[in-house]
């Protein structure tokens, strides 16, 4: 594929700087994306954010997309034939706190199609902002013991000895809390995609 | 499927850029993998549910006073790489104040904070893509990167566009800032060409004369493919 010759380009991407909390992240509410009626299994994402030498990074900045408890996005090129939970929104955005660590209340995902005529497994959209990071990186969150993962079409793109790092793990001591660690770069590094 | 081709190489930073140093520790060291644009790409977040307020697109009207600086104009069009304006977006901007001090409890330079200025503002675009803020001129300011470093005059800007792929979070610079070739945020671009589309222009029509100088910054997000040219089936 191939764009029109006097197609124009898109801008390039800059740093948001360790002051984005300014115009980005004054409303609180965005930590929750399932109000009180929303469907679905109710859960709690705790992400943390480490740097190269695995220090936590307390200046970034974490989004997460994804659809409501039976599959569905809320947005018109969704067009499978249900509307979407309107007590459940789908979009989250929270700065990391002193200890790199942000927590966002919502539900897991159904599953959604893969475009092939099968479903893909579970999973949250995340992209990660931070000072010294000159573009947005995005990844994939998926939750651990879920058969579905054996057939996800994206994840099988991921060598196997890195796919560990996109599976959010269950707390063992909170029932319904789930974590998920993004480590920038090391041994740990995360996977993140070119899309 | 691609459905939004991917953007050319020099028009990106990479990620490691050496001369801003916080990439060093922060920047990933394995390459991005290439993914396919699935219906989770291809939705994203419209973010209509917070009601724009009646001073979020004037910076100079949202305390009791009026901020000290140069009062401007900053306006433009969202549009894809086919041109095609974005209406209905949500544009969100911030900025320090015309001392070059952000209203933010981690900037410590000595400068003075003004207490009429917050420095963030948002706005949606209109059907036809258009976009207009009225704030204060940003001054530079000096950061800790490598001695006697400052960063050009900026606003920062973050944009969410049609869907997840099109997010874009940038930043706006001035005309002909004598610091630019000194700051590695804007270097980190390969493209010089690339760099200049970030640099807004004077504009004497978006001026308002005795009142504020309108400087014109345009905004492109990746587009889809437009329509697939024929024969390539």
């Amino acid at each position: 594929m191939s764009r029109a010759p006097d197609a124009l380009s898109c801008l390039p991407s800059q740093t948001v700087g360790p002051f984005f909390h300014l115009g980005l992240t004054a409303e609180t509410a965005l930590g929750r994306l399932a109000s009180a009626g929303a469907k679905g299994e109710r859960i709690r994402l705790r992400l943390r954010l480490f740097d190269g030498d695995g220090l936590p990074v307390p200046d970034g900045i974490v989004e997460l997309w994804q659809a409501d408890a039976s599959g569905k996005y809320n947005h018109p090129a969704d067009t499978q034939d249900r509307e979407p939970d309107p007590a459940f929104c789908g979009f989250g955005r929270l700065a990391t706190g002193a200890d790199g660590t942000c927590a966002f209340d919502t539900v897991r995902p159904g599953r959604v199609p893969d475009g092939q005529g099968s479903c893909q497994a579970s999973h949250i959209l995340v992209s990660v902002f931070a000072r010294g990071l000159l573009g947005r990186l995005c990844t994939r969150l998926y939750f651990d013991g879920d058969p579905a993962l054996e057939e996800d079409p994206l994840l099988m793109l991921v060598p196997e000895d890195r796919r560990r790092t996109l599976i959010a793990e269950p707390d063992p001591a909170s029932p319904a809390c789930w974590q998920f660690d993004i480590h920038l770069q090391g041994e740990r590094e995360t996977v993140f995609f070119d899309l | 499927m691609n459905v939004y081709p991917r953007p050319e190489s020099g028009d990106q930073p990479s990620l490691l850029y050496p001369p801003y140093t916080a990439t060093v520790r922060r920047a990933p060291a394995m390459p991005a993998i290439p993914a396919p644009h699935t219906l989770s790409e291809l939705t994203g977040p419209l973010y209509g549910h917070h009601p724009i307020g009646d001073a979020d697109n004037d910076l100079t009207r949202q305390r009791a006073g009026d901020p000290v600086g140069e009062r401007i104009v900053v306006a433009g069009r969202v549009l894809d790489e086919d041109g095609r304006p974005i209406p209905h977006t949500l544009v969100e901007l911030w900025q320090a104040n015309a001392a070059g001090r952000y209203f933010h409890e981690n900037d410590n330079h000595a400068a003075p904070l003004d207490p009429n200025f917050t420095g963030a503002g948002r706005t949606i675009t209109s059907e036809d893509g258009n976009y207009r803020f009225v704030t204060i001129k940003p001054g530079a300011y000096p950061w800790r990167n490598h001695p006697n470093a400052w960063r050009p005059a900026h606003i920062h800007f973050s944009l969410f566009g049609p869907c997840f792929i099109t997010r874009l979070v940038t930043q706006m610079y001035f005309p002909n800032d004598p610091l630019m070739p000194f700051d590695p945020i804007s270097q980190s671009i390969p493209d010089p060409r690339a760099r200049q589309r970030l640099v807004s222009r004077l504009d004497l029509d978006l001026t308002q004369p005795e009142w504020a100088l309108g400087y014109r910054f345009d905004i492109v997000l990746r587009g889809r493919e437009a329509t697939p040219f024929e024969g390539r089936l």
